[in-house]
């Protein structure tokens, strides 16, 4: 052994850390902190919400100064769920890229993969080559992620505030969209379903009449939670007039999405700057004029009812419209129809009698595709879609080469979660956890 | 670079690919040799001898045309002319533009940035009220201009997207802060700074955002490794992904 002696450096030691008398609050013991905070005699206070917070929507820490019950200056720290998913892609192929990007927003993982693919489309200069059932799979996927999505906006956002009973109802309604997904997909979530120049695989048989069934179920319970919430005395005192944040302050901070409508803009990618066959539908822009948590509740309520009426439609183009799902083009498009198996995801039995048994060619097309992959031309391009909570935009980049050169992601909650300081400061600290679940960040969008 | 055979021919003329003088394109520096990434043993594919060089900067030519690739001037003209007229000396701020893929790209002198996107959020006529973020690229080939800071304005009065680049060398590398024009850039460039090291000048606080504050390097440069360990699969050695054949 040898004696030599370190003194390690530790970072968030609280003596270094902070300045002031540090209390450290483990539950019972407010008694202490309470006495403790009243020797001070000072009447600000620095708290540390998060990122281990049950009220900030994963791993989002504030860091609050307070001075009684009202905030004076809030600061929003990120950072704890990043992964390096736009590196990894870097690292991957064109295809691969799907698998990664699904994982960043969690809530909407179709919205991550179609925003993708719509970029490496644009790059690839086959967006008008991607045969038309496919976009409409794409269309009704992302407007049923788009419910899911707000349903579990609306629960959270309930449970944060107290009240369980909309937590329950909302993941309820959510496990019946996941259950469609996982009937389509073969996973409720992160499915990489999407692909460049289509969708991983056709609708299975039925898959059609349990989306009716969702349809018919799907409005009944959205009224039941309207009526739980919309009048409700309680919500209205925790909602109306909190965390306002109007037009001029959402164009300054970029803020896109729900926040955004909510000022009485009706900004929807989806209707001026359509995308995927958007133009064809028949759907309203849901508008708030209020600025408030009470209109983004109000607007999120709306697009799920519109969303309803977009599936329909889909459902319906779906019986007409057969075909392919994936483009033409055999370069690009992966040669198999996936099927769905006993475990999991993969290459449809027949697909596999034809390469490995009748046809050389077909083998090596697939092999090439797998191992290398196709290649993109070099060059750049922007692809924006309506998130949940924005506008989600794919900024691709190519070298010509069967990699992406670099991703990244203009992500609607990291932008989105900019205003909080906006929204929170000189208001009361609990409406910080209103105006943080309006905004409805997903940590792993924002972090990637 | 036009070719004998009319297919490809159409086909490159279907991509409005800039004619290039063979000249021209000697000149540039080389990108690539061989085929299949083969560096260890003796190629035997038959493309040994192949140099591939860097295509060269393209600028497009007008009419710019709109987001449809039209041929006549569209959109993209507007913006360029209003430009064009509120800047008097144009010529010196953009470098140069390009037109790929239904999208219009003005690569901006790093010290006319916030000038520009000044005149692009503030003139009527151009009005891009909503920046969309900033990105970073990393070209390290592309010498005297490693870094890229890319930024994507949107216009919601007129309906219509641009892109402005500034590029900045590697060793000095900064760009100024486009925060006092959209405060939205604020977390954008705190996320480029952390990931590429471009240093904004004229942020307000301009510290690391996703990784942790006493991290060392820039991880999404293309000179910072991806890392990772070999798998053992079915008795299989996987090397990592960055250790992995790639097909450039």
């Amino acid at each position: 052994m040898s004696s030599t002696k370190y003194t390690e450096y530790d970072a968030y030691a609280a003596e270094e850390a902070a300045e002031g008398r540090v209390f450290d609050v483990n539950g019972q013991d407010w008694d202490q902190v309470v006495a403790g905070a009243e020797d001070l005699g000072d009447e600000r206070l620095v708290v540390n919400m998060g990122p281990q917070h049950p009220s900030t929507h994963g791993v989002l820490r504030l860091i609050l100064t307070l001075d009684g019950e009202t905030v004076d200056d809030c600061r929003v720290g990120i950072g704890y769920l990043h992964t390096g998913i736009e590196k990894n892609m870097e690292f991957r192929t064109w295809t691969q890229g799907t698998t990664f990007c699904t994982r960043m927003d969690y809530l909407a993982p179709i919205f991550n993969e179609t925003a993708y693919c719509l970029g490496v489309e644009k790059l690839l200069d086959v967006t008008d080559q991607v045969p038309e059932r496919a976009q409409i799979i794409r269309v009704m996927m992302m407007e049923l992620n788009r419910i899911s999505s707000h349903l579990v906006a609306i629960a959270t956002f309930g449970l944060e505030l107290g009240a369980t009973t909309v937590m329950l109802n909302g993941f309820i309604e959510r496990e019946y969209t996941l259950d469609l997904f996982e009937e389509i997909t073969g996973l409720r979530m992160n499915m990489a379903y999407v692909r460049p120049g289509g969708v991983a695989q056709d609708l299975p048989s039925g898959a059609l009449s349990k989306i009716r069934d969702y349809l018919d179920r799907m409005p009944k319970r959205i009224q039941a939670l309207r009526k739980l919430m919309d009048a409700n005395p309680v919500y209205l005192a925790r909602t109306r007039d909190i965390a306002y944040l109007d037009l001029t302050g959402c164009m300054s901070l970029g803020v896109t999405g729900p926040v955004l409508r909510a000022t009485g803009l009706p900004w929807d990618l989806r209707k001026s700057q359509p995308y995927c066959g958007y133009e064809t539908y028949d759907f309203e822009v849901a508008t708030q004029d209020t600025c408030d948590v009470y209109g983004r509740y109000l607007v999120r309520m709306q697009e799920m009812e519109e969303s309803l009426k977009i599936v329909e439609q889909c459902v319906e183009r779906l019986q007409r419209v057969k075909g392919p799902v994936m483009i033409e083009d055999k370069k690009i498009g992966w040669p198999a129809q996936l099927a769905i198996g006993a475990d999991g995801m993969g290459n449809s039995p027949r697909h596999i009698a034809h390469i490995m048994g009748t046809s050389m060619e077909a083998l090596i097309h697939h092999f090439k595709l797998v191992t290398e992959g196709f290649r993109v031309p070099a060059g750049q391009a922007y692809s924006h879609i309506e998130s949940p909570r924005g506008e989600l935009g794919a900024h691709v980049v190519s070298d010509g080469g069967t990699r992406p050169y670099r991703v990244h992601f203009r992500e609607p909650s990291f932008v989105n979660l900019q205003a909080t300081p906006a929204m929170a400061e000189g208001g009361m600290v609990a409406d910080v956890i209103a105006a943080v679940a309006s905004i409805d960040p997903v940590m792993g969008g924002v972090d990637r | 670079m036009s070719s004998e055979n009319p297919e490809q021919r159409a086909e490159q003329g279907a991509d409005q690919l800039p004619a290039q003088a063979e000249e021209e394109r000697r000149e540039q520096p080389v990108a690539r040799t061989g085929m299949f990434g083969a560096r260890t043993t003796g190629d035997t594919s038959g493309y040994g001898r192949l140099v591939i060089r860097q295509s060269p900067k393209v600028t497009a030519p007008r009419p710019y045309g709109g987001p449809d690739g039209a041929a006549e001037a569209g959109e993209f003209d507007e913006v360029a002319d209003e430009l064009e007229r509120l800047l008097p000396d144009f010529g010196d701020a953009i470098e140069r533009v390009v037109v790929h893929r239904g999208e219009l790209t003005f690569f901006v002198k790093r010290e006319r940035l916030l000038d520009v996107a000044r005149t692009m959020r503030d003139e009527p006529t151009l009005r891009f009220e909503l920046c969309s973020g900033v990105s970073g690229v990393h070209y390290p080939k592309d010498e005297g201009a490693e870094l890229h800071s890319v930024v994507h304005l949107l216009s919601i009065t007129h309906n219509r997207r641009v892109r402005l680049e500034a590029t900045c060398p590697d060793a000095d590398p900064h760009v100024p802060s486009l925060v006092p024009v959209y405060p939205t850039c604020d977390w954008h460039e705190r996320e480029t700074y952390d990931f590429f090291g471009i240093v904004y000048d004229g942020h307000p606080a301009l510290t690391r955002i996703e990784m942790p504050d006493d991290w060392v390097g820039h991880p999404q440069r293309k000179d910072y490794p991806l890392g990772g360990i070999p798998v053992e699969y079915r008795g299989a050695e996987i090397p990592p992904p960055d250790e992995r054949r790639s097909y450039v």
